[in-house]
């Protein structure tokens, strides 16, 4: 009962070592294993060449999501080495006993939408899959984090992972998140603030009175960006809200079998007085909807905000840094972020594409028109994402605005299938990357919120939503 | 004990060129862009490494690219600034690395999953102080052939000059880089216990 008291992360953790021996990383046992077809193929490969089976079918998951195209899902998918990995995965899911949720389920959808939709995610789990925005699931307090291929293989064979314990760090916000202002403003803020690396090695624990106001799908977009600080994971402790939102879930337990998790859940919080092997503080005073300048997430600005002059910057790589990006987005420095003009809009990937996210961008959409220069896409999470927007009309608010509405799938945010922006074009994005040529070769992306988005496609250059409203 | 598909090269000692890469925060879609992702095959990708970098979008070299310097073919060792691997868990980058011929990447510091993925590919990533790769990387681009030996077994790292630097790396990790071993190999020891877990 006086144990010592002890974190989240520490408590998830402690619970899933399978064995512990001095000198060697912990073998952590995997609660959920979740698949899709770009990074499974090899791991699969391996598996049946060495003759063996998947530990736990029960506790895998698969989804097509990265290669799908998202226009016409009746059409056979036009790229053929991509129908060659979304074949290789269905026939690995059928020869293993695993659920696909494939092409035309009503279930299909970006991976990390469709795990917590499913309420297959659930706190106190340790989750893995092979994408780096695993991290999505820590807002249910689960560890969770992307893995390579070959450990995609290994968790396959044995349901386990070995890995170093990972070392914690909170992250306490003070203050709230004033009118306007989004999970999306509290994380690039986060990032800015902390850097690309600034959490690596570390598993992040999002902690404070924002954070407790934030529903789950602003906490999925919190946790989500936690790799783009570098961190193994994020992570936020399980209350009402989680349990609420886990309620009545398709994997969810239910009846009295509910009860007994949620008070188990209960359990899971950092305790007071535990500590974490780092901490910082992030003010929210002040804060003010987030535009990125450059090529990496932390490079970032509020919306009233220049551009940044590299010749300010004391370290002589950073400035390096800085000046590559700059040439590379075509910016002069300076630059008021407003007088930043358009041509494309991408609503979506795994970090703003939930329901909540799509009625923040039909707000500000509403009875509005997407500027001429502009090409907006709207690209729900997954299918019952977009089920549920167009039952509540939020496809016709789009559409009558001018922009595309599209079927589920990651699209824009990696421009693996046809949706890329060109050469030059600059997009505002809801996504998670704004690294040379992600959304294609030669595109520049900024990173926004879905409010953001919404008001930039209406006016053609970046506009401080609050003054929409 | 190499269970996989993949057999991993042991790693002892590695003699080799640097290809001098400047540049901190490198993504793994720099590494690899996505456009080569597409593929069911895990060998093969060491011709798209660093693509947008390396070729101009019709396809043909860019001089100014070191791995397009002829000064620096056939290195072994890739130097680049910190932070490396960033990004998109894509193990498709450490696969074009290892595929390219590179052997070691030096850098002050490397983003977790790259890191973890060099481990299940025979890759050596070799995380040293700031200053001394700021000296490896300008050593290696005022003298293309610039070369290192970086020994695993005493855990040094020594140019021809005179140079030399021991490091620290994780013990388990070395040993595995040594000997060429795979974790599934090593897990599938612990069956046992692994079931007793989940019975438990
Ligand atoms: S939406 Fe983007 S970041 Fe998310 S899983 Fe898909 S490609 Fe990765």
């Amino acid at each position: 009962m006086n144990a010592r008291p002890t974190t989240l992360f520490e408590k998830v953790w402690e619970q899933h070592v399978v064995r512990r021996e001095e000198g060697r990383p912990d073998l952590i046992y995997i609660d959920l294993h979740l698949v899709h077809e770009v990074t499974s193929p090899q791991a699969f490969a391996g598996l049946n060449t060495a003759g063996r089976a998947v530990r736990r079918p029960e506790r895998t998951l698969a989804t097509v999501d990265h290669n799908v195209p998202t226009t016409h899902r009746s059409l056979p998918v036009a790229d053929p080495v991509a129908t060659r990995q979304i074949e290789a995965l269905r026939e690995n899911a059928a020869e293993h006993g695993i659920t696909l949720y494939d092409m035309g389920h009503e279930r299909q959808g970006i991976v990390h939408v469709i795990g917590p939709e499913l309420g297959a995610t659930q706190p106190g789990m340790t989750i893995v899959c092979g994408d780096s925005h695993t991290s999505t699931h820590g807002a249910f307090g689960a560890i969770a984090f992307g893995i390579g291929t070959s450990q995609v293989e290994h968790v396959l064979a044995t349901q386990c992972l070995l890995m170093e314990r990972p070392r914690s760090m909170e992250v306490r916000y003070r203050g709230r998140l004033g009118p306007g202002l989004t999970a999306k403003d509290l994380i690039l803020h986060t990032i800015g603030r902390i850097g690309v690396a600034g959490g690596a090695g570390h598993v992040l624990e999002y902690r404070g009175e924002a954070i407790r106001a934030l529903s789950m799908e602003g906490r999925m977009t919190v946790c989500n960006m936690s790799i783009e600080a570098g961190a193994r994971a994020g992570m936020i402790a399980p209350d009402q809200t989680t349990f609420e939102y886990l309620r009545g879930r398709p994997r969810a337990p239910a009846g009295e079998a509910f009860d007994e998790a949620v008070a188990r859940w209960s359990t899971l919080g950092t305790d007071p007085g535990a500590r974490f092997d780092r901490v910082v503080e992030v003010d929210l005073a002040g804060l003010e909807p987030q535009v990125t300048w450059g090529t990496n997430p932390g490079m970032v600005v509020p919306v009233s905000g220049r551009v940044p002059d590299p010749a300010d910057l004391a370290d002589p790589d950073n400035r390096a840094t800085a000046e590559r990006a700059l040439s590379y987005m075509g910016l002069e420095p300076g630059t008021p972020m407003q007088d930043i003009e358009l041509d494309r809009v991408f609503i979506g990937s795994c970090t703003n594409s939930r329901i909540e996210d799509l009625r923040e961008a039909a707000r500000v959409a509403r009875g509005g028109k997407v500027s001429t220069r502009v090409h907006a896409l709207v690209v729900p999470g997954s299918t019952a994402v977009k089920a549920a927007a167009e039952a509540e009309g939020l496809d016709r608010v789009f559409r009558d605005a001018g922009f595309e509405w599209r079927e589920s799938g990651c699209s824009m945010c990696l421009g693996m299938n046809d949706d890329i922006a060109g050469p030059g074009e600059r997009c505002a994005s809801t996504s998670n990357r704004n690294f040379e040529g992600r959304q294609g070769r030669g595109a520049r992306t900024h990173l926004v919120s879905p409010a953001m988005a919404a008001a930039a496609a209406v006016t053609g250059r970046f506009t401080d939503v609050r003054s929409q409203a | 004990m190499s269970t996989t598909t993949h057999a991993i090269q042991p790693l002892r000692r590695v003699e080799g060129i640097v290809a001098p890469l400047d540049r901190a925060d490198v993504d793994t879609d720099q590494i690899i862009p996505k456009q080569f992702l597409k593929r069911v095959e895990r060998a093969g990708y060491g011709q798209f490494l660093f693509n947008d970098w390396r070729f101009r979008p019709d396809g043909s070299p860019r001089a100014d690219f070191v791995l397009n310097q002829p000064g620096y073919a056939g290195a072994a060792i890739l130097a680049a600034g910190r932070n490396f691997g960033c990004g998109s868990s894509r193990e498709h980058a450490a696969w074009s690395i290892a595929d390219y011929g590179f052997r070691v990447v030096i850098a002050p510091s490397f983003a977790d999953i790259f890191q973890a993925n060099c481990y299940q590919n025979g890759i050596l990533p070799l995380a040293l102080p700031e200053d001394e790769v700021a000296r490896v990387l300008g050593r290696a681009a005022a003298h293309p052939g610039y070369a290192l030996t970086v020994d695993l077994e005493a855990c040094t790292v020594a140019d021809a000059a005179g140079w030399r630097l021991g490091f620290e790396i994780d013990d388990f990790r070395r040993r595995c880089l040594l000997e060429g071993l795979d974790d599934i190999g090593l897990t599938l020891q612990y069956e046992s216990e692994i079931t007793r877990f989940e019975t438990r």
